[in-house]
């Protein structure tokens, strides 16, 4: 074993060797096949991005290298070698040598992932001394090196912390540090910045990259976000359904792919250049098959475009390597006949809607509460200001997008506005009708009925033991629509139609749909009482990217339909650039840029904006983006800074004058044509600002 | 006649419960055979443990339910000469007549007074649980949504419940003296309104958008509730069909009092866990009253840990029902319940242990049966 | 952390003023007053001589005064009648007597059944139940905590099923029929093992086991002390092993001991350096809240053995309406569960990493 170690690998050969790999869960009823026929290689010091949609069988891959597939998985077939020895035949003596020593591993949450009850040293200094027989002091000496090398501030004072007193930026680089404890040669990244905030996973993939080429280690990273594996990796290998469909260098896949569901995907993110009236998105159709009901040969066959009957279905696939190609193979057999820099067949394009009288207004609105500090309710009382002076206001028809990270009161100033909170300070008008001291109780239906939501998670937003249908008669009931029930029962039929699901999910129960479905009842469910305002919080974030853009693209549909008013909260500035008319942009509270789509992602920007326009990962390879990375995390609403919000972080904070920045918030300026910046930068400095993102001429 | 051996009692007592057998197999085959479509009672039978807790608790209910049928002789009667006999023993001048289990210390049959003490403890441990979660919920479903004042008294007062050690309330409750002064009428009068209440509330917030229905709905509830509730809390039924016998009423009243506490703090921890969801937040937006997203919204999603919960705390009431009849508080002397009989038992178990050890291991079966039914509910709710 | 612990010190004070108080009310309802009255002068007295008894006695006053009496916050009653005063707080036959006399200056009252000063009989008691509980202890906590790891370390396996099933029947198993189940098997001359292993001649006696206890009193042996000590124990153990695989389990799923494995931690590593704390921070809680519990096994083993312990005094005091002894032993039960209740919380503090005070 302990050769293993030593042993300087010889670079030309893979680190990382997967052939034909075939994992199943086993059930009580059936075998669940998770993956099958993969095959894929790393080599020392390359970075394998693997994608796919969720349950296309990525993390199993990954656990399957681990072989840590809980009591139901087991490996049906292949082998997996790594530095030529094969995992899958291994003991569990040798396989607990070769974990956390030769392959680490980085989860989605680190928060889970960290023993709440270890201090952090504990925890980084367990690694060299179970793998290396290091001394305590010496190791925790590593540690403490280690954790300066992820960069966070005070080593001495974080290894002595428990991990729930770190934030969550801080305990995933926490994570990073554990597994970079015994210099692994391979690394597995199972979506380690999901959980995190844009500008915070900004710093977390700089750091992760930096770290992979001064140790030069392998990595395999898996995510569903194409954007990030263009920044992070060198090959890719996207998967579907439990296979590999394509896989390649990663310029050459996305500039030149040679299968239909890696086409069909870029086609439903939004890139920049694509819009909501011109160039809109094209949704895959049908949905992701079960893994108990693929279909028989190309799982992607029934949502393909190109296929092809009695050729596509009739027999298994395989892997067919792209002639001129970088090792670029593809799972597809008519890849050689088809077009594929063909353009887009007529992309159906709509009228730009007309944007009427302003429905809702609000002015200087303010939301504090006072919470009170200690787990016992002991102690002081502290103000929290989750909203500072809001002023905004929305049209008929408009769609208006809610912008900023965790923490920033786009959550609080939703629930103020639906009457679950009153207002601090400031007004409300809906319709000129002032209803900020108005709770939800005291509202007329018809105002509820015409402010309603879309929420954010499509697994919690129905009720798990009531009938579709039902939820929907319910708010028809309860906003007093339709005279008796089966004039309900008719609307709701309606609904259905017009959130385009089969009126037979009337009598499903919502563990019987997927979570695109879910939320299009979340969607009829909203529209029932004729609703003029709607608030989506992040309706879209928790699903799939190629559902993400038939949802959206229905929200715009009924839009359309009913001239209703869309304030769409995200964090997902692709997706703001894409379907919003203007822009708000929040950071602690505060508003700190408000204007048009257009005014907002050009410059001159906040510096927040700017900021956040860089963190978010865009899958284009033309696109080049100018790299700024916030230092630290975003600062606690218990405990904002004095002066402008972002001034902790702020990279022109050097270009004003004095102590201005530390002192006074900044007032918010109007420049040209009502954009608003709430900055104490000059005007110049502003109007001097470049471009954080631009479109290399092709 | 000769004694029977142990081969022939076993045979013999497996002979007089033939009705519950076959009420089992058709249970069991009917159960089996659309299991797929009786959703969480049917994936039990996938279970083992819980299959074995279904069919001893199931044995025990057809046994309640067919006692009459099954005892051999009267549970009351005492045969002269049969004093402290060892199971198995004939019965003189009765040909082929046995004791199955012996005779206790007042020469009663020991078999039969086991079978008759299941339909006592079987009516009334499913019941006093069933009024218990009636109070329980009704109070921890507005303490854990609103939080605050009413959650801080509500679980002072449920506290203080439960800081009394059982036995020292039941010493306290359940005697003599304490009927005259009316207590157990006032205790019943508060917690049998719950139910009332709770069906009222239930009906009105759902309802309440359609009046014609939540008219008829809530007339009934409340017609039934409060006609129900003049007989069983103050033996006032104009009707005569409802009524307890005040020891009962007694009894019955302490063991609800004990348990309500425990459902109320399990209801009041899931309703603040669920009530972040945004399905509430749904419910909220549109518009719901507070008592219909805590009845509708909220209950309904808390039904699994509910179910265990159910099966695990008739099991305990039972146990308690016992250690009353142990201490001899509340019950009349002459009943066949298991408590009271191994207490009536226990003076001479070291020299005749069978009065005490038959309705000891029934009540033991019993609690297990139900304790292996919660758990093969609980491991079966939380797959998939 | 003193902010909470004096929060939680006025709740326990508040919470136990209530329960006496309760108590106290329940204690002194008329007909167990009218049953004393009897008792103490002649059985056929009528209703008006009963009344005048109770006058004269002090049970007259409305019942928070005598409540304040009783506690010592209120002056003790006293009657002067023939140029005598007697008094609560007047010893028999003593002429003067301090002002107040109730259970915060030590005096508990006077037993009628065991005619006796109370806080002899309870100390007396406790001390025997002491043994007890100590020796429950010692058997229940660690073997309950050792069945809960074992079986929840690997969640499905034989072991988990076959122990999980003994818990769950323990659990089922109220002390009134352990009790009575392990008395037949091992403390009966006629029935069990001991009449094989006494015709055998294996032992000397006629029992294996001692059926009552009564002789622990002086002086504990194996012998007779096994069966009650395990009778308690064994209910116990069942939950406490319960609570503990679920804790168990529960911690093995989640993602850090998987970070744990991934790291290479060997099994018998990661079950006691990773799991094992985080295991039990729910259990102890559990132990804490079993004391209420333990109390009713207490009370039923030492009736079901006639160990004249705690337990044994509470049946006698209630059963014989002896209302100055019944309440004092309702106080000392009612601190127990408050003072454990107590440290349960703090406890659970300590052990939590997560939970920090201001």
């Amino acid at each position: 074993m302990q050769d293993l170690d030593t042993q300087i690998w010889d670079n030309s050969k893979p680190i990382l060797e997967i052939e034909n790999l075939s994992i199943s869960f086993f059930t009580r009823l059936r075998e669940i096949p998770a993956v099958m026929d993969f095959s894929c290689t790393v080599m020392p010091g390359e970075a394998m991005g693997l994608v796919g949609e969720s349950g296309c069988g990525k993390s199993t891959v990954a656990l399957g290298v681990m072989r840590d597939l809980g009591k139901n998985g087991r490996i049906v077939g292949g082998t997996i070698r790594f530095k030529g020895r094969d995992l899958t035949t291994m003991s569990e003596e040798e396989l607990r040598h070769i974990r956390g020593s030769e392959i680490a591993m980085i989860y989605q949450e680190p928060m889970a992932s960290l023993n709440p009850a270890m201090k952090i040293g504990a925890q980084l200094a367990e690694v060299p001394m179970i793998h290396r027989d290091m001394g305590k002091a010496e190791a925790w000496a590593l540690a403490r090196q280690i954790v300066a090398d992820v960069r966070l501030p005070d080593p001495d004072r974080i290894l002595q912390a428990y991990p729930h007193q770190l934030s969550g930026g801080q305990q995933q680089r926490i994570v990073i540090a554990m597994a970079l404890m015994s210099k692994p040669a391979l690394l597995i990244l199972d979506e380690p910045t999901t959980a995190l905030d844009v500008t915070v996973e900004a710093g977390i993939v700089d750091l992760v990259k930096d770290l992979g080429e001064k140790y030069g280690t392998s990595m395999l990273f898996i995510s569903h976000n194409l954007g990030l594996v263009l920044d992070v990796c060198d090959r890719l290998c996207v998967m579907y359904s439990g296979e590999a469909v394509e896989t390649g260098n990663v310029e050459e896949v996305f500039n030149e792919m040679r299968h239909p569901y890696t086409q069909a995907l870029f086609r439903s993110i939004p890139l920049p250049g694509a819009d909501k009236t011109t160039r809109p998105l094209v949704p895959i159709p049908g949905n992701f098959p079960l893994p108990h009901e693929r279909p028989p040969g190309c799982n992607f066959g029934p949502r393909c475009d190109y296929f092809k009957k009695g050729l596509c279905d009739a027999q298994e696939i395989p892997m067919l390597a792209v002639p001129d190609g970088d090792r670029h193979a593809t799972r597809c057999l008519r890849f050689q006949e088809i077009d594929w820099d063909a353009p887009l067949k007529a992309p159906k394009t709509v009228e730009k809607t007309p944007v009427g009288d302003v429905v809702l207004r609000m002015e200087d609105l303010r939301k504090y509460y006072n919470v009170s500090s200690g787990a016992f309710g002991g102690g002081s009382t502290k103000v929290v200001k989750a909203n500072e002076t809001l002023s905004f206001e929305a049209r008929e028809g408009e769609t208006l997008a809610i912008v900023g990270e965790s923490g920033c009161g786009k959550s609080t100033f939703a629930k103020v506005l639906m009457g679950l909170e009153t207002a601090t300070s400031g007004k409300i008008f809906l319709y000129n009708q002032d209803i900020q001291d108005t709770p939800i109780e005291k509202r007329s239906t018809d105002t509820v009925s015409s402010v309603q939501m879309v929420f954010q998670n499509p697994f919690d937003t129905l009720n798990p033991s009531m009938t579709v249908g039902r939820q929907i008669i319910r708010a028809l009931e309860i906003f007093q629509e339709g005279a008796d029930d089966a004039a309900r029962k008719a609307r709701m039929l309606e609904l259905l139609d017009l959130v385009k699901l089969p009126r037979a999910f009337a009598d499903r129960m919502p563990r019987q749909l997927s979570g695109g479905q879910k939320q299009r009842v979340g969607i009829a469910r909203a529209f029932a009482g004729g609703a003029k305002i709607v608030v989506a919080d992040e309706p879209v974030s928790a699903l799939d990217v190629s559902v993400q853009a038939a949802v959206t693209d229905l929200l715009m549909e009924i839009q359309r339909k009913n001239r209703t008013t869309l304030l769409f909260i995200s964090h997902d500035l692709s997706i703001v650039r894409y379907l919003s008319d203007r822009v708000m942009v929040m950071y602690l509270g505060h508003v700190v840029e408000l204007g048009t789509t257009d005014q907002v992602f050009s410059p001159p920007y906040h510096p927040y904006t700017e900021a956040l326009l860089s963190a978010v990962p865009i899958a284009d390879t033309r696109v080049k983006k100018k790299r700024i990375v916030l230092e630290g995390d975003i600062p606690s609403a218990m405990n904002p800074p004095p002066g402008c919000p972002f001034q902790t972080r702020c990279r022109w904070k050097a270009q004003v004058p004095g102590n201005l920045c530390d002192t006074v918030v900044p007032p918010l300026k109007t420049l040209e044509s009502g954009h608003q910046i709430k900055c104490h930068l000059s005007d110049e400095i502003l109007r001097g600002m470049e471009p954080v993102i631009t479109i290399a001429a092709e | 006649m000769d004694e029977l051996s142990w081969g022939q009692i076993l045979a013999r007592m497996a002979w007089q419960f033939w009705p519950v057998w076959i009420a089992l197999a058709a249970t069991f085959a009917l159960s089996i055979t659309f299991r797929r479509r009786l959703g969480l009672y049917g994936k039990l039978f996938d279970s083992p443990i819980g299959m074995v807790g279904f069919g001893i608790v199931m044995f025990w209910v057809f046994t309640a339910l067919f006692a009459d049928m099954i005892i051999t002789f009267d549970p009351l009667a005492q045969l002269s000469g049969l004093k402290n006999k060892l199971p198995g023993t004939p019965v003189p001048g009765q040909e082929g007549a046995y004791y199955l289990l012996g005779g206790d210390s007042l020469a009663r049959d020991v078999f039969s007074r086991m079978v008759m003490g299941a339909r006592r403890v079987l009516a009334i441990a499913p019941a006093a649980t069933t009024f218990a979660f009636m109070v329980g919920i009704t109070l921890g479903l507005p303490a854990g949504y609103f939080g605050g004042k009413l959650d801080t008294a509500i679980s002072f007062l449920a506290n203080l419940v439960l800081a009394f050690p059982v036995i020292l309330l039941f010493y306290l409750l359940v005697t003599p003296e304490i009927r005259v002064t009316g207590i157990p009428v006032i205790l019943a009068a508060v917690l049998f309104i719950f139910p009332v209440i709770f069906f009222t509330v239930l009906w009105n917030s759902r309802y309440f958008t359609d009046p014609k229905r939540r008219n008829l709905y809530v007339g009934i509830t409340l017609v039934l509730g409060l006609w129900a509730y003049s007989g069983l809390a103050f033996n006032a039924d104009p009707l005569g069909v409802w009524s307890m016998d005040p020891n009962l009423l007694n009894v019955f009243v302490s063991v609800v009092f004990v348990n309500a506490p425990t459902v109320f703090r399990i209801v009041r921890g899931i309703v603040m866990d669920l009530k972040a969801r945004d399905y509430v937040a749904a419910g909220q937006t549109r518009g719901e009253g507070p008592w219909y997203i805590m009845l509708w919204e909220i209950l309904p999603n808390a039904r699994g840990p509910l179910i265990v919960d159910f099966c695990l705390r008739i099991g305990y009431t039972t146990i308690l029902l016992g250690t009353l009849g142990f201490f001899g508080l509340g019950v009349s002397p002459e009943s066949p319940d298991w408590g009271s009989t191994i207490d009536d038992g226990r003076r001479l178990l070291a020299i005749y242990p069978h009065p005490a050890i038959v309705p000891a291991l029934a009540l033991m079966s019993l609690v297990l049966g139900l304790n292996l039914l919660a758990d093969g509910l609980r491991e079966e709710s939380l797959r998939d | 952390m003193l902010f909470f612990v004096l929060r939680r010190l006025a709740v326990m004070l508040a919470t136990a003023l209530c329960l006496t108080f309760i108590v106290f009310f329940m204690t002194n309802l008329p007909p167990n007053l009218e049953k004393l009255a009897k008792s103490e002068a002649s059985a056929r007295m009528s209703d008006a001589e009963v009344e005048s008894w109770l006058e004269k006695n002090g049970f007259g006053q409305p019942v928070l005064q005598r409540y304040g009496e009783w506690l010592g916050v209120l002056p003790g009653w006293t009657v002067t009648e023939e140029g005598r005063t007697r008094g609560r707080c007047f010893a028999r036959g003593q002429t003067d007597a301090p002002r107040f006399c109730g259970v915060l200056q030590g005096e508990w009252g006077y037993s009628s059944v065991f005619r006796t000063e109370v806080s002899e009989v309870i100390g007396r008691s406790l001390g025997a139940t002491a043994w007890l509980m100590l020796w429950v202890m010692i058997v229940m906590v660690p073997t309950a905590l050792l069945l809960g790891v074992l079986s929840g370390m690997r969640e499905g396996s034989r072991t988990d099923r076959v122990l999980s099933t003994a818990a769950i029947a323990s659990t089922a198993t109220p002390e009134y029929v352990s009790g009575v189940v392990l008395i037949a098997a091992f403390g009966s001359a006629t029935a069990g093992l001991s009449p094989i292993l006494a015709d055998w001649g294996w032992i000397e006696g006629r029992t294996l086991f001692l059926g009552t206890a009564t002789s622990a009193m002086d002086q504990i042996t194996f012998w007779n002390f096994a069966l009650p000590v395990i009778t308690i124990a064994l209910y116990g153990i069942g939950y406490i092993a319960r609570m503990t695989r679920a804790s168990m389990t529960e911690v093995m799923t989640q993602q850090y001991i998987r970070t744990a494995r991934l790291k290479g931690v060997g099994f018998r590593q990661v079950v006691m350096r990773h799991a094992l704390r985080n295991a039990l921070i729910a259990p102890f809680t559990v132990i804490m809240l079993q004391f209420p519990w333990l109390l009713n096994g207490v009370v039923i083993v030492e009736t079901l053995f006639n160990y004249k312990g705690f337990g044994w005094t509470l049946v006698q005091a209630a059963s014989n309406n002896d209302i100055e002894l019944l309440l004092a032993c309702s106080v000392v039960a009612v601190l127990v569960v408050l003072v454990t209740q107590l440290i349960s919380d703090i406890g659970y503090v300590f052990l939590n990493p997560r939970i920090r005070l201001a």
